[in-house]
């Protein structure tokens, strides 16, 4: 087994969540007791619906966050407020929408040289060669270079982003649904381009998707997350074959292949989203499941060891009871 | 005389710049029956929204809407007087909108929204407005509906607002709902729930539903017939099952490879694309829009492109489609 490259050990985020001047303010546990493995060079999928996490886990792995408790930890060290300026320049993040992400006022190259600004990288000469560099990497025109992202379009201001992000020469990459604002002929030509560039420069991925058809594309392991719990994680074929968890097991019929005939499927959850800020006793998943009993009601469920991973289940399902 | 419930032919929208002119829609033709649902699927950009504005009169007002024909039900919409169509909209032909949340007003009770275009249009009491609420918030699945009339939308998950919504669309039971990347902003499971409700209610009250959207997927397992736009103009369409088993334009099966897919894409090998940018839609375009992104482009694409009819009530606009 390749080493870990970013660990998190029963990490919780909690935010106050104020209701006004007088009442009490109440809180909101985003991550309730996260551990979760990132080895180097695989890509982890980490998917779930919104308000699931996903996107906390992401912030405090950049250190945007600092987790309310556990620990986060980068090579087998603690990431610390002290660290985080070291660590940026090993994970690097390429967010959703590569129209609020980008600075309307800065020319491509501006952009993409200032994380090499920000940690005094090279002298101005070199900063504007190892530009140019990544601009041909994610297969930017160099005319592109003295661009405005306004004057760009959405798939070409994501390869900006990525450029960005590459030329901290990172280990691991944080991408947070890094397609999902893009239409469906760029979604393409930008999966591909992670491929490639993980190939090349042996890159280790976060990806948080909701899309289960893209993870399946381009995960090695994937973990699914429910209210702020990790549900489940295996490798992808084992995930994608035989889901343990139920709620797994619904996401992945809920995908909506372009294959006529086959109507669209009930997941079978209830249509109950409950409320994060006094979540579900017990499983949180238990209101929207069709397995539940007595015990999911009162008892957190702890993770077990499955053949391709972990799940979080009183009663996880067979193997051989696809979706 | 055709008995259509919906019949659109050479329906243009153009909307001024100041120096220039957007031709955002640039004359399509299709038709809708009753009881069928049919897609219009397209990138950002095609003229899929603004085409659903356009049937429902909702265009910006600084938009031009021209068609050589817009009927619905009878009544020929581009000469129908403003008060016609306003007791038209919300009651014969209702609309679901992608944003739960932006579509609904946020200072009036569910309640109030739900019986507004009821009580506009029918004789009714507000009674029996109330009942046909409840009645209808637990058709689309909302538990607890007598309490939901006094919540407001802010109180709500999206996925119940947009429940909330169709429930709003069906209150005066349309024959024709105009869904508008309903399920766009939603959750997977939710998305699939929420399809599955509209698809379900549509089958049961016999109504006809034309569904905008980009994501094929759905299409597929939703549409009856479908409509694959791309620049302002629609280049190919069918019925679902024979479009996905052959597509013929270069455009639908560039997008049909962009898509991974379970079980048949292998993870991590290369996904089809189609290289280039859609063109500016400003301005004279002569020809097929989408040549200088097409592999099979030759001189003639330049030229006025005939529609080809093909087998099972298929037809593709393409030069080189045999």
């Amino acid at each position: 087994m390749d080493k870990a490259v970013l660990e998190l050990r029963g990490v919780r985020k909690v935010y106050p969540i104020s209701r006004g001047m007088f009442a009490k303010p109440a809180s909101l546990v985003a991550v309730d007791g996260v551990d979760l493995t990132i080895r180097r060079g695989e890509t982890l999928a980490l998917v779930g619906e919104s308000g699931s996490g996903k996107t906390t886990i992401a912030r405090m792995l950049l250190g945007l966050l600092a987790p309310t408790a556990g620990q986060i930890l980068v090579d087998g060290e603690v990431l610390d407020a002290s660290r985080r300026r070291a660590m940026a320049r090993r994970i690097q993040p390429i967010f959703q929408d590569p129209y609020s992400s980008l600075n309307p006022r800065k020319t491509v190259s501006q952009i993409v040289a200032l994380p090499l600004v920000v940690h005094g990288i090279g002298t101005p000469e070199e900063r504007r060669a190892r530009v140019a560099e990544m601009l041909d990497v994610v297969g930017l025109a160099r005319r592109h270079a003295d661009a405005y992202p306004n004057q760009m379009s959405g798939g070409q201001r994501q390869r900006v982003a990525i450029a960005r992000a590459l030329v901290m020469r990172p280990d691991v990459v944080i991408c947070d649904e890094p397609t999902s604002a893009l239409d469906v002929s760029v979604q393409a030509q930008i999966l591909n381009l992670l491929v490639t560039l993980r190939r090349e420069f042996g890159l280790t991925y976060l990806f948080i998707s909701h899309n289960l058809a893209v993870v399946e594309h381009l995960a090695d392991r994937v973990a699914v997350m429910y209210l702020g719990r990790l549900v489940e994680q295996a490798d992808r074929a084992s995930l994608f074959a035989h889901p343990r968890h139920a709620y797994t097991r619904a996401l992945l019929a809920s995908v909506l292949t372009p294959e006529p005939g086959l109507g669209v499927p009930d997941p079978g959850l209830g249509g109950s989203f409950p409320n994060p800020i006094s979540p579900p006793p017990g499983c949180s998943f238990h209101p929207r499941c069709t397995l539940a009993a007595e015990r999911c009601r009162i008892e957190v469920p702890q993770p077990t060891g499955t053949p391709g991973g972990t799940v979080s289940c009183h009663f996880p399902l067979e193997q051989g009871s696809a979706p | 005389m055709t008995d259509h419930l919906l019949e659109v032919r050479d329906l243009h929208v153009d909307i001024p710049l100041g120096h220039s002119t957007l031709h955002a829609v640039r004359g399509i033709d299709f038709h809708v029956d009753r009881g069928e649902l049919v897609c219009l699927v397209g990138e950002s950009g095609c003229g899929k929204s603004l085409t659903s504005l356009a049937l429902m009169g909702l265009l910006p007002s600084r938009a031009r809407r021209r068609a050589a024909a817009l009927r619905f039900a009878g009544a020929e919409l581009t000469t129908l007087p403003e008060r016609r169509m306003a007791d038209l909209r919300g009651n014969r032909m209702a609309m679901i909108f992608q944003e739960p949340m932006t579509s609904l007003n946020p200072a009036y009770t569910i309640g109030n929204q739900l019986t507004e275009a009821l009580s506009r249009h029918r004789k009714v009491t507000a009674a029996q407005a109330r009942d046909r609420a409840v009645h209808l918030l637990e058709r689309v699945g909302i538990t607890a509906a007598a309490s939901r009339l006094g919540q407001y939308p802010h109180q709500l998950s999206g996925g119940l607002r947009q429940r909330v919504m169709i429930a709003m669309a069906l209150m005066c039971g349309p024959e024709l709902i105009i869904a508008d990347e309903p399920t766009t902003a939603l959750d997977v499971t939710i998305q699939a729930q929420i399809l599955h409700l509209l698809r379900e209610l549509q089958q049961e009250f016999g109504m006809a539903v034309v569904l905008i959207t980009h994501d094929l997927g759905v299409v597929a397992r939703v549409a009856d017939r479908v409509a694959v736009m791309y620049a302002g103009e629609i280049v190919e369409t069918g019925p679902v099952a024979s479009l996905f088993a052959a597509p013929s334009h270069p455009y639908t099966r560039g997008l049909l490879a962009c898509i991974p897919v379970p079980g048949r894409t292998r993870p991590g090998e290369m996904l089809g694309s189609i290289p280039g940018i859609v063109p500016s839609l400003t301005g004279r375009l002569e020809g097929c829009a989408f040549r200088n992104r097409c592999g099979e482009a030759r001189d003639a694409c330049a030229g006025p492109v005939p529609w080809r009819q093909g087998l099972a009530g298929q037809a593709v606009r393409c030069v080189g489609a045999a």
